[in-house]
């Protein structure tokens, strides 16, 4: 049966990882290189044996096999090619064969593209830490969460499932399945946890190579330029997986939100700060030779963030007090947790002396005292996560009651430091590495900062009178002033030094230093998004109308006018009832929106689509609450203003763009003439 | 145009020791503030989990801003759209997941609770449209407080559904 060779391929690909783990252990001892080579070739040939199984799951679903129990599970005849591959990661057990799939897929192209050669030294180790990691997780696919397992039913009419046929049973084969809940029938689904899974599985690069330097006690920084792209790529993925799962809450949960500060959020957004903290701490022991045994900490601290975060986000999928009830996988990840912890910390205490910077910090107004400050920001933002998350499970052991904290307690808490990160952004630029005063910061700051004075005195002649929002406003323009100005400085001074014309030098300055204006561009990205974040956080208008025919009802600077209602039926029995309101603005112009609700009988459930008209200033949204069965010349609605909620997912695009524009390999005669 | 001042190396050593000492007491400070800041914020901004059972039992204590889960009982849900309000009722479940996963997971749970006649309901109201996953046989999460009419208002409803197999494979199986 074809279902065993899937699962058989797994199990091969268990036993060699553990035979790349047994021959890498043996080659480090005999230091025979014959060992090592043949170890990660094992490492290698994981990733088309996982690839095999995969492929077969996928055949399962698309050919309809419902005596799976997966596939039964996640799909139903009615669902398009489209959701019915991407159901592969929409369940329990197929998101984490994928993701395995995933991780042995880094795993194989790191040692392909790595610089093998030059890391001769640390390669058998890696293999070591990778396959760990990696039998660990094929032992959850293949013993407690298999996606090959079938259904069964006892004479008795008792439903079982099992890999195995258990005795006394006969098997199942039901004609149709269940299907991905309705709420993850939507793009957002195709894209966001692949790119999540990718950021995750990604941090395992720097992870590895981080510990394999720890046991070689090599303590240069190399193990730092093997795996930056590896971290820089982790990075994009982890960010542009988050940016998509809140664009799908904003599509589909038709709550008017992005972000509901909801612990499988939180653990998703966890690693994202702490590898934020690394990408900047690193171009502190890059340029200064400092910060080496934080890097470290880092590295590890981020990965077990990630293996955290695997445990909470895949196990639930809206609500998540109680994510992780449902799977018998709990165990075995608290032991993978705490075994990733007891490993790094102790190595990290063996070889904490021989890993001194021979840096320093020097003046608190140089630019190594303000990546420190950002590095402390970031990890108390992430400590505020961390205690949120476990605030529960503390308060029991101290209260023997359980409390849990909301939303608001972590806007609360982590706005001011956001609020700081922006103004550190923005200073950042104009300081410079080693000694240097308050009076010589100043010295460079006081233009942009002058000019940037002018956003909050216009907002304010505009008739803004929220302070919260002012100085958002006022934050996010100085960061672009000064950006700006910094990046005209430069231009200028290279295009008079050089004798080039000014555009050209903009040019080859920007294109010879990519990984400082793609950080300039991502910094960018974030100033955007922050503008679409103060707009939601401050200026969000609500409210719950019910509209009838002929009478139009004014909302902020528009008119809604509704039109009518109309339900139809699908042939898949599914109902949509759609609504029709014409929104008038004030210069005469109008746009037809139509909200929806679509209805599932089968699955008893309904799915709400609201309609939204999104422009640079902002989002016009609007949800179908509801309606009386037999008459369509009125229905309830909330409708929203979103202020500048586009600048959002503008910001996010520019980001990603900067993070691939930095990732892009540098022309290493560019870099050399930039470093002082 | 900036210059990198020069720095020789009797001045690196002579400016070592007060630049760090600096930078330990602004890291203590910077964290010290923060831990205010978290502190200060947990006021108003905690509940307490308290099972069904639990909140009903309570002769003293805080019934005020709690944090509740139960299971929907599906032909309670009942929406006003004129006053926008959302009621229905709930039965209890066991609130530690161990027990939970003894009695045979949560979707098995749900499925018994909200089909046990013996279980007293609470009535919840919430000001707010219906979830689309509000339906019978959900797991309901829900800050709020309990009124003197014995009505459990909400500001806060997450919902989840665990799917059960046995729901939709009898009438399809076909051994």
């Amino acid at each position: 049966m074809i279902a065993n060779l899937g699962f058989g391929f797994l199990f091969i690909a268990f036993l060699i990882s553990l035979y790349a783990i047994a021959t890498a252990s043996y080659g480090i001892r005999t230091r025979s290189s014959v060992f090592t080579e043949s170890a990660r070739i094992a490492a290698e040939v994981e990733f088309p044996l996982i690839s095999l199984s995969v492929v077969i799951l996928l055949g399962l679903m698309l050919s309809s096999q419902f005596q799976y129990t997966y596939v039964f599970r996640v799909i139903s005849q009615d669902m398009p090619l489209l959701l019915k591959i991407t159901a592969l990661w929409g369940g329990q057990s197929g998101s984490l064969l994928f993701w395995v799939w995933l991780l042995s897929g880094v795993t194989a192209a790191s040692f392909m593209w790595g610089k093998t050669k030059q890391m001769k030294q640390l390669t058998p180790w890696v293999v070591i830490v990778t396959m760990t990691i990696l039998a660990f997780f094929l032992f959850m696919v293949l013993f407690l969460e298999n996606p090959f397992e079938r259904i069964w039913i006892t004479t008795a009419g008792q439903v079982v499932t099992s890999f195995i046929q258990p005795a006394g049973t006969y098997p199942v084969f039901p004609s149709a399945g269940i299907g991905l809940n309705p709420l993850l029938r939507n793009l957002g689904m195709v894209l966001h946890p692949p790119m999540l899974y990718l950021g995750f599985v990604t941090f395992l690069i720097p992870f590895a190579y981080a510990l394999a330097s720890l046991i070689t006690g090599k303590s240069d920084s190399q193990w730092l330029q093997v795996t930056h792209g590896w971290s820089l790529a982790g990075w994009i993925f982890l960010s542009a997986g988050l940016v998509l799962g809140s664009r799908w809450s904003y599509d589909v949960l038709g709550w008017g939100g992005y972000w509901s500060w909801d612990p499988v959020e939180i653990a998703a957004l966890m690693p994202w700060l702490t590898a934020t903290a690394f990408l900047h701490s690193v171009i502190l022991e890059e340029r200064r030779d400092l910060f080496k045994r934080w890097n470290y900490v880092l590295a590890l601290l981020t990965f077990c963030l990630v293996i955290l975060g695997t445990f909470l986000t895949r196990s639930g999928v809206l609500s998540s007090v109680h994510a992780f009830s449902e799977s018998s996988i709990g165990p075995v990840f608290f032991v993978l947790i705490g075994l990733i912890l007891v490993v790094s910390l102790g190595l990290l205490l063996w070889r904490w002396n021989q890993l001194a910077g021979s840096g320093e910090l020097g003046s608190v107004f140089s630019r190594e005292s303000f990546f420190l400050f950002n590095n402390i920001l970031f990890i108390c933002i992430f400590l505020i996560c961390l205690t949120g998350v476990l605030f529960p499970i503390i308060s029991e052991v101290f209260t023997g009651q359980q409390v849990t904290v909301g939303a608001q307690w972590y806007k609360s808490t982590t706005g001011p430091l956001f609020g700081l990160l922006l103004i550190l952004m923005a200073i950042v630029p104009l300081s410079v590495w080693g000694a240097s005063t308050v009076k010589g910061l100043g010295k460079t700051l006081w233009k942009p900062a002058a000019v940037s004075l002018l956003i909050p005195l216009v907002l304010f002649l505009f008739g803004l009178r929220s302070w919260e929002g002012i100085l958002g406003f006022w934050l996010g323009g100085s960061a672009l002033c000064i950006l700006g100005f910094d990046l005209l400085r430069t231009v200028g001074a290279r295009s008079h030094a050089l004798h080039e014309p000014f555009l050209a030098a903009c040019f080859r300055l920007i294109v010879g230093n990519h990984r400082r204006y793609g950080g300039y561009l991502v910094h960018l990205g974030i100033v955007l998004m922050a503008l679409g974040i103060i707009g939601m956080e401050f200026f969000q208008v609500q409210t719950q109308v019910t509209l009838n025919k002929g009478t139009p009802v004014s909302f902020k600077q528009f008119s809604l006018q509704f039109e009518g209602l109309n339900t139809l039926t699908l042939a898949n029995s599914n109902e949509i009832t759609e609504a029709q309101i014409v929104v008038n603005q004030s210069d005469g112009k109008f746009f037809t929106l139509s909200p929806q609700v679509e209805n599932y009988p089968k699955l008893s459930q309904s799915v709400t689509i609201p309609a939204v008209r999104s422009t640079l200033a902002g989002d016009v949204y609007i949800v179908l609450v509801d309606w009386q069965p037999f008459s369509t010349s009125s229905a309830t609605f909330r409708v929203y203003y979103n202020p500048l909620v586009a600048w959002l997912w503008i910001g996010a695009v520019v980001l990603i763009l900067g993070g691939l524009f930095a990732f892009w390999p540098a022309n290493p005669k560019a870099v050399s003439e930039q470093k002082p | 145009m900036i210059s990198q001042p020069s720095q020789t190396d009797s001045e690196k050593t002579a400016k070592k020791k007060p630049p760090v000492n600096k930078f330990v007491i602004g890291g203590v400070l910077v964290f010290v503030a923060v831990v205010i800041l978290a502190v200060a914020s947990l006021r108003g901004n905690t509940q307490y989990f308290l099972t069904i059972d639990e909140l009903l039992s309570r002769t003293s204590g805080q019934t005020q801003n709690v944090r509740i889960s139960g299971v929907v009982i599906g032909n309670s849900i009942a929406y006003n759209a004129e006053s926008n309000t959302l009621t229905f009722e709930v039965a209890n479940i066991p609130g530690d997941n161990t027990t939970i996963e003894k009695m045979g997971g949560l979707a098995e749970v749900l499925h018994v609770a909200a089909n046990d006649p013996t279980l007293k309901h609470l009535k919840i109201s919430y000001q707010g449209s219906k979830p689309d996953l509000l339906k019978d046989e959900a797991q309901a999460i829900m800050t709020g407080s309990l009124g003197s009419d014995g009505i459990f208002h909400i500001s806060e409803l997450l919902l989840k559904c665990p799917s059960r197999y046995e729901d939709s494979l009898p009438a399809q199986a076909d051994p």
